[in-house]
């Protein structure tokens, strides 16, 4: 922090535009920020703030046309990489500022090996021979805790997991040791404990390099644990700048107040459910097992009470999303039962089963996967009544539309709309629609919220809460984000491996965990709590 | 990799098994096979005398132990017309459409991967709509009128390239080049489409943000991804031109597979064409095999499936 008079990367002014058919849009509008060699500024903002697209800008990737820098000054090392050639420019890119990407999956070449795609860096900016390129790849793959580095190297991307991928690409990045970093959502896509060791890699090897770390996210529990400085973006202004406790203890613009209010786990406006006024479960999950080629669930009970919502958190692979399957009744466990008032849904006939799909619904993850795009909004919701005719008239189907899109919070007149005219989270409030449709007594949650921004999540979660009072509902509620199962649930079930670790009231698991796991989880979860109450 | 390549060559030859079992059928399935193999104006007694001497009047399941045993030998049958064994004769056309077919489908290949991926470098420049306009023209006009036409320029009016036979390299430029004519156009479609998507791929910013140049972000990247599709439709482009190159073949007298069929058919010389039938089902078959190959070889995760 001492030469600040000199710093390492200096933004200043920058505007970007993109030329569409409907005019053009302004990305960013001027921002300016500095950066110093050994410090984290994170970029914090939602979809379509901007931060990527100065990334983008900075790392010299914005693609043109469409894209085009309006005005503005980047200076690396006192030297304006705006104004420089082409080739001058390439020799900077990998070498002095390397970038680090949120999907691995597509952003790793899939048909070349890990270590031909990290030795690639050498062979680009050093004249190393393939050799000395490729023992540099095995021990930058080394360096990032990649077991058996000398064999790795030789495999191709698929066969790595999310988190060994991310560390394949952090390998790629600091390969020639360059003076920036920039995380564009380094660890979104990964689960929590593994997020924690990601970040911590990050870390370390920046004050290890002494480098500057661009950290993109719109996770603020990230952003509070590892940066120095911050910068809050919204549509494509800074609306906020400072030190990392200036900005999220005593937040001055609306926006960031906004933010830091719609951050999940505080658990405000709680709804006290009586536990006195229903003693038989809805739904009784009883020693369910579930095995493809590996046991996905392993001996399962728990019960779900009228009115209740219930938790189930745990990694990818932990059996959660077959928990979901099983209830649905669209998978068939190895050994178990589930009984829905009492009776086994598997030994259902179909006029059974068919009344029984009524009441249980489902609400997914990708609200822009999960709706026909080739549909309206009134087809959309409408269509479960196509198929269970009984259920209402015809001629009320536009009245029931019109209270039911007005329950979730949208406008009558978005009934003639296509899915593609709405955000995500109004896309999300058509797919409740759609699932409130047939009066549901339970409703599945896969990981219904953690495809949206903090505000809208939030937005998202009372909304949730708001039906289940309205309509008595029931929720099983899956998620990997413990803050959002914290300010939703009654109660929550910790998963790992197919099997229940611990079970219990939200407050009392999360106050006081019992299992040495969930302890790991909630110290993995990155918290902007730990960052006030310090 | 080799338990998945032998699977493929174990369905071959379960596909090539059928056919055999087909093509016998096929010949009965109208009746007295005698009726295929003579010709039309053959007397009563000759076809009596026929079908007593190739068995055709035995109980068919003994036919067809004869069929299969003749097969083993490598025996398709005599042709009538030309008085050899039929595999011979067509065992001396399939070589020559073979290396039609491998020198035009070289060159379409590798013409269209270069105009297809500098087409989609800049997707709707000026490179791209000619070579869009000009590649639709030449995917959909026909060959025989582009033949004759050729003929009539460059051999009649002109008299640069002779008008048919095989010989020198003078023979092969018109031939070649229509058979190139039609495959180049489709490919340079598909081309262009994979490698627009393969461009526009994440993992060519990750190229980029390396500092690779733009060549080698093209064709190294982009287009060992971008080339998967392109190997399918070429394959059935190889595979049509195999199958005989009917047209180009007849037109410039050319003694490959295709003319063979089509004389053999008009001759009514059964064994020749059953034989053709076959040995082309062989080559496409393994036309396909090489494909499979080529898809494990450029996409490690079909290797590893």
């Amino acid at each position: 922090m001492s030469n600040n008079v000199n710093p390492l990367l200096k933004v200043s002014n920058l505007a970007v535009s993109f030329d569409t058919v409907e005019g053009s849009i302004n990305a960013v509008q001027g921002i300016d920020f500095e950066l110093n060699k050994g410090q984290t500024l994170a970029i914090i903002g939602e979809s379509g703030s901007g931060k990527s697209v100065t990334a983008s800008v900075i790392m010299g990737i914005l693609s043109c046309p469409p894209g085009r820098i309006k005005s503005g000054e980047i200076f690396l090392n006192k030297q304006d990489i705006l104004k420089l050639s082409d080739t001058d420019r390439r020799e900077l890119m990998g070498n002095k500022i390397a970038i680090i990407f949120q999907d691995t999956l597509s952003h790793l070449n899939p048909v070349f090996t890990v270590g031909a795609q990290i030795a690639e860096c050498f062979e680009v900016h050093k004249n190393y021979t393939k050799k000395e390129s490729w023992d540099k790849a095995v021990k930058l793959l080394d360096r990032v805790k990649i077991p058996n580095p000398h064999k790795r190297a030789k495999d191709y991307p698929h066969q790595f997991s999310g988190g060994q991928r991310q560390r394949v690409m952090i390998a790629m990045a600091l390969a020639l040791e360059p003076d920036i970093i920039i995380a564009d959502e380094p660890t979104t896509a990964l689960d929590v404990t593994i997020q924690a060791k990601i970040l911590e890699l990050l870390a370390e090897l920046r004050d290890e390099r002494n480098m500057g770390l661009i950290l993109i996210t719109h996770d603020l529990g990230i952003a509070a644990e590892v940066a120095d400085k911050v910068i809050v973006l919204k549509n494509g202004k800074i609306v906020e700048k400072g030190t990392l406790k200036d900005v999220f203890i005593k937040p001055k613009h609306k926006y960031t107040k906004e933010l830091m209010n719609s951050i999940p786990g505080k658990f405000n406006q709680k709804y006290k459910r009586n536990d006195n006024i229903d003693t038989n479960p809805i739904l009784e999950v009883k020693n369910i097992s579930k095995s493809y080629d590996t046991l996905a669930c392993d001996n399962i009970n728990f019960n779900l009470f009228r009115d209740e919502i219930i938790g189930i958190v745990g990694e990818s692979g932990s059996g959660k999303t077959t928990i979901s399957n099983l209830i649905l009744r669209l998978i068939e466990p190895s050994s178990g039962s589930i009984l829905y008032h009492g009776r086994n849904i598997f030994d259902f006939d179909k006029k059974e089963l068919f009344n029984f799909r009524r009441k249980v619904q489902i609400i997914f993850q990708d609200p822009f996967a999960s709706l026909n795009p080739t549909m309206n909004v009134f087809d959309i919701i409408s269509e479960p009544w196509i198929i269970h005719a009984d259920f209402i008239d015809k001629n009320l189907h536009q009245e029931k539309i019109y209270e039911l899109l007005t329950s979730v919070g949208l406008q009558p007149s978005d009934s003639k709309k296509y899915p593609h005219e709405f955000s995500g989270g109004q896309r999300q409030r058509i797919a409740i629609a759609r699932a409130l449709a047939l009066n549901p007594e339970i409703i599945i949650c896969d990981e219904a919220v953690s495809a949206l921004d903090v505000s809208i999540q939030a937005q998202i979660i009372n909304l949730l809460k708001d039906l289940r009072n309205k309509f008595s509902l029931s929720y099983v509620f899956i998620a990997h984000d413990l803050p959002v199962v914290r300010d939703l649930a009654d109660r929550v079930i910790v998963m790992k491996s197919g099997k229940i670790l611990e079970e219990g009231n939200v407050e009392v698991v999360f106050n006081n965990p019992g299992n040495p796991y969930t302890i790991d989880l909630l110290n993995s979860s990155p918290s902007v709590e730990k960052l006030l109450s310090n | 990799m080799r338990k998945y390549l032998s699977k493929r060559i174990l369905s071959s030859l379960l596909a090539i098994t059928g056919l055999f079992v087909m093509v016998f059928f096929l010949a009965r399935l109208t009746g007295d096979p005698g009726h295929l193999y003579l010709p039309i104006d053959a007397p009563v007694e000759v076809r009596k005398e026929f079908s007593e001497k190739h068995g055709f009047n035995d109980p068919i399941y003994i036919q067809f132990g004869r069929f299969l045993e003749d097969l083993s030998e490598g025996d398709l049958g005599y042709s009538l017309r030309k008085e050899r064994p039929a595999i011979d004769i067509v065992l001396e056309a399939i070589p020559v459409t073979l290396s039609l077919a491998a020198v035009a489908m070289t060159i379409a290949l590798f013409g269209a991967i270069l105009i297809g991926s500098l087409a989609a470098y800049k997707p709707n420049g000026l490179f791209d709509r000619i070579s869009r306009v000009v590649s639709l023209t030449a995917a959909s006009a026909p060959d025989f009128w582009i033949a004759i036409t050729a003929i009539l320029v460059f051999s009649v009016s002109l008299g640069w390239l002779p008008t048919s036979g095989i010989g020198g390299l003078p023979y092969w430029i018109m031939p070649i080049g229509i058979l190139v004519i039609r495959p180049l156009g489709l490919l340079v479609q598909v081309v262009r489409g994979s490698m627009i998507t393969a461009l526009s791929s994440d993992f060519v910013k990750t190229a980029r943000a390396k500092g690779v140049k733009e060549k080698k972000v093209i064709f190294k990247h982009a287009l060992r991804n971008g080339l998967l599709p392109v190997i399918t439709v070429a394959g059935d482009q190889a595979a049509a031109i195999a199958n005989g190159a009917v047209i180009v073949e007849t037109i410039f007298g050319w003694p490959g597979i295709g003319k063979l069929m089509i004389d053999s058919i008009m001759q009514r010389d059964f064994a020749v064409v059953q034989a053709s039938i076959l040995i082309t089902a062989i080559v496409i078959l393994s036309i396909n095999i090489i494909i499979d190959i080529a898809y494990a070889i450029l996409d490690p995760r079909i290797r590893h499936k």
